[in-house]
């Protein structure tokens, strides 16, 4: 609680959401398919004005994948390498632009991410958007290692009822354990994963 | 007895900072279970339902538990709660009433006993429909800074055949508290209400 005193980000709220499926059309998914996302609601220090450099939400962005994702990964009680899959999301308020997500979400967000999680060879699935408060967002999700394994693409979907407000922007990590529940589309698997390439 | 079969849970914690004020000492927190059962009278009027009361109270339980856990283990630091259902569309409201004996009492007894009666609200409706469940102090219903809400909901939940049960605790006043009333540090709670 502490170091996140510390942080350049105005921190307003932090929600966390775990979702847990045991039964899909009447059958039994065993084990349980378990996803979890750690939003933050921070004031965009850009809002209502047009800066060229944005290089103070790209280190808010740094500093949120560290914290948001040792909170998803804690809310799933799981450790960080034991993760499956993971996405991220911005949503700006509607004083800011959304070269603003961009900033916390694309240059520097990744790095930490991936440190918690112990690799994560593919690329982070993103969606951003512009919203007023209660926006949903749709966190989209993929393997952490191989781009490609079919049965982890899928998305999440989170809003908080009082976020973003005007000048604030809304910032997401979701992280799962598994799966879809019942995948069964074929493609590559996870335990044909080479994870090199972060494709295949 | 019809058989509690639970398609998923859900669990939102909240932590609050700041609403624009000072930055809150300790931050308020508030977090939400939510399972998504089967709803075993959907499609059909069916006269005796209570039964149903007694085969929801050790999920209620386990959702009253989670919530503890959520807010750091310490049933102690838990100082507001609510409760509500979403009943699918194949579903009547009386379906959702279903959950007031067997959430209300499971939160209680794991709180070791709180007086106060647990505000609670329903309502029918579609996959991702919201509600907004009603918070008050656990001890003494008047107490001002305690009278909240928080907003939950599924994307996915209730499907038709489905209901949506919810129950909350906080653990403390709204993070700027500052209208009056009746304080915590005052109640005597022994009616539930002051």
């Amino acid at each position: 609680m502490k170091a996140e005193r510390n942080i350049k980000a105005k921190i307003r709220k932090i929600a966390t959401f775990v979702e847990e499926t045991s039964t899909e059309m009447g059958r039994r998914v065993d084990p349980p398919t378990r996803r979890a996302a750690a939003v933050a609601v921070i004031e965009n220090p850009y809002a209502g004005k047009y800066v060229e450099d944005l290089s103070e939400l790209m280190a808010i962005g740094e500093e949120l994948g560290e914290l948001l994702t040792q909170r998803a990964v804690a809310a799933l009680g799981i450790e960080g390498p034991s993760a499956e899959s993971y996405g991220k999301a911005a949503a700006v308020g509607e004083n800011g632009e959304l070269e603003h997500a961009a900033a916390i979400l694309h240059p520097k967000l990744g790095t930490p991410v991936r440190r918690v999680l112990g690799k994560g060879a593919a690329l982070i699935p993103s969606s951003k958007k512009r919203g007023g408060l209660g926006v949903v967002l749709d966190i989209p999700l993929g393997h952490k290692d191989a781009a490609f394994v079919r049965s982890h693409f899928d998305g999440m979907e989170v809003r908080i009822s009082d976020a973003p407000r005007a000048n604030e922007i809304m910032v997401a990590i979701a992280v799962t354990d598994s799966g879809r529940p019942l995948a069964r589309v074929g493609g590559l698997s996870k335990d044909q994963i080479k994870g090199e390439d972060g494709l295949r | 007895m019809p058989e509690v079969q639970i398609r998923k849970r859900v669990l939102l914690v909240e932590e609050i900072f700041h609403e624009g004020g000072p930055v809150a000492l300790k931050p308020h927190r508030r977090a939400a279970a939510l399972a998504v059962i089967r709803n075993p009278y959907a499609g059909g009027y069916v006269e005796k339902i209570e039964g149903f009361m007694d085969d929801l109270k050790p999920l209620g339980l386990e959702m009253a538990r989670s919530l503890v856990a959520a807010l750091g283990g310490d049933p102690k630091v838990v100082e507001g709660y609510g409760k509500g259902a979403i009943v699918g569309s194949a579903g009547e409201i009386e379906h959702g009433a279903l959950w007031h004996a067997p959430g209300g009492y499971a939160m209680r007894d794991v709180l070791g006993g709180a007086k106060a009666i647990v505000a609670s609200t329903k309502k029918v409706g579609g996959p991702g429909a919201r509600l907004d469940i009603p918070i008050t102090h656990i001890n003494a219903s008047y107490v001002r800074s305690h009278f909240d809400a928080m907003e939950v909901g599924i994307a996915d939940a209730p499907r038709a055949d489905e209901i949506l049960l919810a129950l909350v605790m906080t653990t403390g006043a709204r993070v700027h508290a500052r209208v009056g009333g009746l304080k915590a540090s005052e109640i005597k709670g022994e009616d539930g209400l002051r």
